[in-house]
């Protein structure tokens, strides 16, 4: 019991935090000390990564097999916790502008943030799904943080029912797996599936897994809420949903079909080719007509998950470390483009619309450069660090054969350029308008996005150790 | 000095930094200043890429001042130079310095302009050196971004429709490759260019989904770099965004255009396609011989009916970039020389050609024939320097242009005569629409009202010129200085081809037999 505890230190430590930090606040003086709570859940949040990234070595299990403590769980544990912290403190500015400080929203953050924590630790079915629904239900609530506004609510109702249907899918594939294989250990589950041929209803079952977690990670055709979710939810908000639960479902994803389905790949791979080549085109057409820059990132995040589920269909260790490589530098551009999105603000009201940009090059010209590096970056044009993304997945996928998979990615990446073009296009090239937008003096902002987009330069010349980092997480997942 | 190529290529990156940091000031102050840093970074890159030349032993085949260090993701960082590239890096350090000083008149933010510029240059360099496939793609795709920039916020009134359709027409073609060479990767295990060169990928005809592929995997990886390369060149029937990249760019964007960046094209063929895939090659060449043929007449028949002095000329590139490609699928001695050589003699011919409509464009603001006539008779300096270019366009004896085409037409004359005949009437018209545009451009009496005061080139325009006119004659009457240095590459490369393709031949013979 003890050693259990041990292991499970970091989360227990957040819960506690973010418990004290609920009374604390709730017995004081509520919304006041909401900044403070801020910083402070930001500042635990980058304790707890220091300390999982630079202690924890070798692998270690409680509860019986159900937590798993490995170098895989490491990696997306420290991606997960620095990308939230960089967007709990990226998001105050413009919270406080429009009055929507409550010093609930970073308690809810840290209580999802231990969710997905304890989701890409899974080492079970039931401790899958507690992890994913504390996620998800933190998340839900934050969605509809701004009560007054429809949007709003509307995003956070439609996440909810949207949401719950998909656990349910979740749920009844669980109950299918754990009716032929006999347990809901992963150990066990690997053991049942992998003895000659897997039982049929065991397949259905992983299908139906594989449907709840494909709605988590928004691949298509279970991605229909996202755009709507994005719009809606505050923008705060909606930078944590494209950074930090993107990683968590993505690590999970590959958690349950190693872990568990590692012995039927040939039967899990097809499933996710046809998710992967989907996402990429469905998120590299739909974007082309959005003129909302929120909406716009929605489907360009549909895309990028697209491309990364290519390292996961590879079924390898290379592609899971690409995979990995390639979370880590979409989580990096889109903290930087979502830095900017943030600072877009006309006469104090915040503007979504790409037109706003107009001409922004001349306002502004540094901070135009910086997005136009992003941009680039996330149309995966060399020399930014996202081209490198793309190369690792498409070496993993050259290497299990998937030619057709990683061709059609070729064309959808062609044509996903054109959207990301069209900002460039608005920035630099289109006409003056007379409403500029506000000048944005933020520090943290300017931070941000000049850092995400020096990395994404920086990055040609090194990975400061993020490759190693991922080649020994992605070894310790695949044996 | 060991590393003389990186520094070479990077010191123009260095001066768009310095700019881009460090430059302050008003705008007026800040651009002038921007123009004078950019010359001189192009200028002393010029000076010191001119070690790599003298520095060169032509007659070794392989690559020299080679440079290698470890880069991320178990790629290399490797430079190098063989008799085919060097030359290219040279063109390239050329003719910077003279698109600058040809840039002198922008007034619109000057100094992103010229860091623009510098990057482009840097990128160029790199995509002629790169020994690294990998490598080489980050140069040859990332020169897309400055580029893209220099039509959409330089250029003129169409300009955001061409930027586009330039950026996604290359960037289509380019990942079809970055495909191709992630698969070569894969196959060979190893992004190194040349043990790549030595390496012999699959031949064996397979189908998929029921058709046939000649050549198995050759054919197919002989596909993807051709649509990129394709593009680049540009071949008909992909050279569409050509005309248009070209009319909507400013001056110096279309020089460096159609002097620089079309070679890529070419310069992708001799690097990889005849080298790795010499079988993929031989299956392909007929039909790449024929597109050549027919974008020569073709697009030469386009050019001539053209009232935009620009899009003629962009015609014509087309054209006689169609020479090059039949050149080099030729695959002999005179055929690949020839195109390496029609390649450099067009880039300072297409380049002062282009310059040529900027002097009158800066004058005048409009690119239309029928907007000029008779200029003769108030700029006869600059009727000299237009008749001279005119002249070398159309392969006049005695400039470089008729070295390149003759070479290239005796190389194809020898393998397939039916293309060599189709292409020699390209000849004839280049004649026509040459000429026939500098009598409607030059000739005639003045009638114009406008054109009553315009005035001749000034001396820093004639000084731009001067060297471009030098090297046009020097390469004409004196071809040796360029086949001096790429016969010996040019040797080993055709030499290799044909025993690979034996090699091949009699590896299918010897399968089928054991059959």
């Amino acid at each position: 019991m003890q050693a259990d505890l041990n292991t499970i230190l970091p989360e227990i430590l957040i819960s506690v935090y973010a418990m004290l930090a609920l009374l604390g606040a709730v017995y004081t003086s509520k919304d006041k000390l909401a900044g403070l709570v801020t910083y402070a859940t930001a500042a635990v949040f980058l304790v707890v990564a220091a300390w999982i990234g630079l202690g924890g070595s070798g692998v270690e299990t409680a509860f019986g097999g159900m937590f798993v403590d490995d170098a895989f769980a490491r990696f997306a544990k420290v991606t997960i916790l620095l990308s939230a912290a960089a967007v709990l403190v990226m998001g105050m500015g413009y919270l406080e502008r429009h009055n929507m400080m409550k010093f609930e929203y970073p308690i809810l953050m840290a209580l999802s943030v231990v969710g997905m924590m304890f989701m890409v630790s899974a080492g079970d079915l039931m401790a899958l799904y507690m992890g994913l629904e504390l996620q998800s239900l933190a998340l839900y609530v934050i969605a509809a943080m701004r009560r007054d506004s429809l949007r709003s609510t509307e995003a956070g109702l439609k996440y909810f029912v949207l949401g719950a249907l998909s656990s349910g899918l979740l749920l009844y594939g669980a109950s299918l797996v754990y009716g032929y294989a006999g347990t809901t250990l992963f150990s066990g589950i690997v053991a049942a599936a992998g003895e000659g041929l897997a039982p049929v209803g065991l397949l259905f079952g992983l299908v139906f897994v594989m449907a709840g977690l494909a709605f988590k990670v928004s691949a298509v055709p279970f991605h229909m809420w996202t755009p709507d979710v994005y719009e809606g939810s505050p923008t705060p908000v909606t930078s944590f949903f494209a950074t930090a639960p993107k990683v968590a479902a993505m690590a999970l994803f590959a958690r349950v079909l190693h872990d568990a389905f590692g012995g039927v790949a040939a039967d899990w791979s097809q499933v996710l080719i046809l998710i992967s080549g989907l996402s990429m085109f469905v998120g590299a057409i739909a974007a082309i007509g959005q003129s909302n820059i929120k909406r716009l990132m929605a489907y360009s995040s549909i895309a990028h998950m697209g491309y990364a589920m290519i390292g996961l269909a590879a079924g390898t260790a290379f592609g899971i470390e690409a995979m990995l490589t390639y979370m880590a530098i979409y989580v990096t551009m889109n903290i930087g483009t979502f830095a900017f999105i943030l600072s877009m603000e006309r006469d104090g009201v915040p503007v979504t619309d790409i037109d706003a940009l107009r001409m922004y090059s001349k306002a502004e010209p540094g901070k135009a450069m910086a997005l136009l590096v992003l941009l680039f970056s996330l149309a995966g044009v060399p020399p930014m660090l996202g081209f490198f993304a793309k190369l690792g997945v498409w070496q993993a996928g050259i290497d299990a054969e998937l030619f057709w998979l990683v061709g059609a990615s070729a064309v959808a990446s062609a044509i996903g350029a054109y959207y990301y073009l069209r900002i460039v296009y608005f920035m630099y090239f289109g006409e003056e308008t007379e409403a500029a937008l506000d000048e944005n003096k933020s520090p943290v902002l300017w931070f941000m996005l000049m850092g995400a987009a020096l990395v994404m330069l920086v990055g040609v010349v090194s990975l400061f150790g993020l490759d190693s980092a991922a080649a020994t997480a992605a070894a310790a997942l695949v044996n | 000095m060991d590393n003389l190529l990186s520094i070479v290529t990077f010191i123009p990156a260095l001066a768009a930094l310095i700019l881009a940091l460090f430059l302050r000031g008003s705008d007026e102050e800040a651009g002038r200043n921007a123009k004078w840093v950019a010359l001189l970074a192009t200028s002393i890159t010029f000076l010191v890429s001119l070690f790599i030349l003298s520095g060169f032993d032509a007659s070794n085949t392989g690559f020299q001042m080679v440079e290698e260090r470890e880069w991320l993701m178990g790629l290399t960082y490797k430079l190098g130079v063989d008799g085919i590239s060097v030359l290219f890096v040279m063109l390239t350090t050329f003719m910077m310095p003279l698109t600058i000083a040809a840039s002198w008149s922008v007034k619109t933010r000057v100094k992103e302009y010229m860091i623009a510029f510098l990057v482009l240059e840097t990128l160029m360099l790199g995509v002629f050196m790169a020994l690294d496939m990998v490598l080489f793609y980050v140069f040859f795709e990332a020169g897309l971004i400055p580029m893209f920039l220099i039509i959409g916020i330089w250029g003129g009134k169409e300009r955001i429709y061409a930027s586009f359709k330039f950026f996604l027409y290359t960037f289509l073609g380019s990942v079809l490759m970055l495909v191709a060479m992630v698969a070569m990767f894969a196959d060979a295990g190893t992004t190194d260019i040349p043990t790549l060169m030595t390496h012999s990928f699959g031949s064996e005809t397979f189908s998929i989904l029921g058709v046939q592929i000649v050549g198995g995997l050759q054919t197919l990886m002989f596909l993807a770099f051709f649509a990129s390369f394709a593009v680049k060149m540009p071949m008909w029937p992909v050279h569409t965004w050509l005309p248009d990249a070209h009319v909507q760019a400013p001056t110096a964007g279309s020089v460096v255009l159609a002097a620089i960046l079309l070679k890529m094209g070419g310069y992708g063929f001799l690097r990889f396609s005849l080298p790795m895939f010499p079988v993929g090659s031989d299956v392909m060449a007929p039909l790449v011989l024929w597109m050549s043929a027919i974008a020569i007449v073709y697009t030469s028949l386009v050019a001539l009916v053209q009232d935009d002095m620009k899009k003629l000329i962009a015609y014509s590139s087309v054209a006689h970039m169609g020479f090059v490609t039949m050149g080099i699928f030729a695959v002999n001695q005179q055929g690949v020389d020839g195109a390496i050589f029609q390649m450099i003699s067009h880039g300072f011919i297409s380049g002062a050609l282009f310059l040529c409509v900027g002097v009158i464009y800066d004058r005048m603001h409009t690119r239309e024939i029928d907007a000029y006539g008779g200029l003769v008779n108030r700029m006869p300096a600059y009727a000299l320097i237009f008749m001279f270019f005119t002249m070398a366009n159309v392969g006049l004896p005695g400039t470089s242009g008729f070295v390149g085409e003759f070479l290239t037409l005796m190389g194809i004359f020898q393998v397939n005569t039916w293309v060599a005949a189709v292409a020699a009437l390209g000849v004839i018209l280049s004649a026509g629409y040459a000429l026939w545009l500098y009598r409607r451009v030059v000739f005639g009496d003045l009638i114009k009202e406008s054109l009553k005061t315009i005035s001749d080139m000034t001396s820093r325009e004639k000084a731009i010129f001067a060297p471009l006119v030098v090297m046009t004659l020097l390469l004409g009457v004196y071809p040796s200085l360029v086949t001096d240095i790429i016969s010996p590459s040019v040797e080993a490369l055709v030499s290799n081809y044909h025993i690979a393709l034996h090699d091949a031949g009699t590896a299918a013979a010897a399968l089928a037999q054991s059959h």
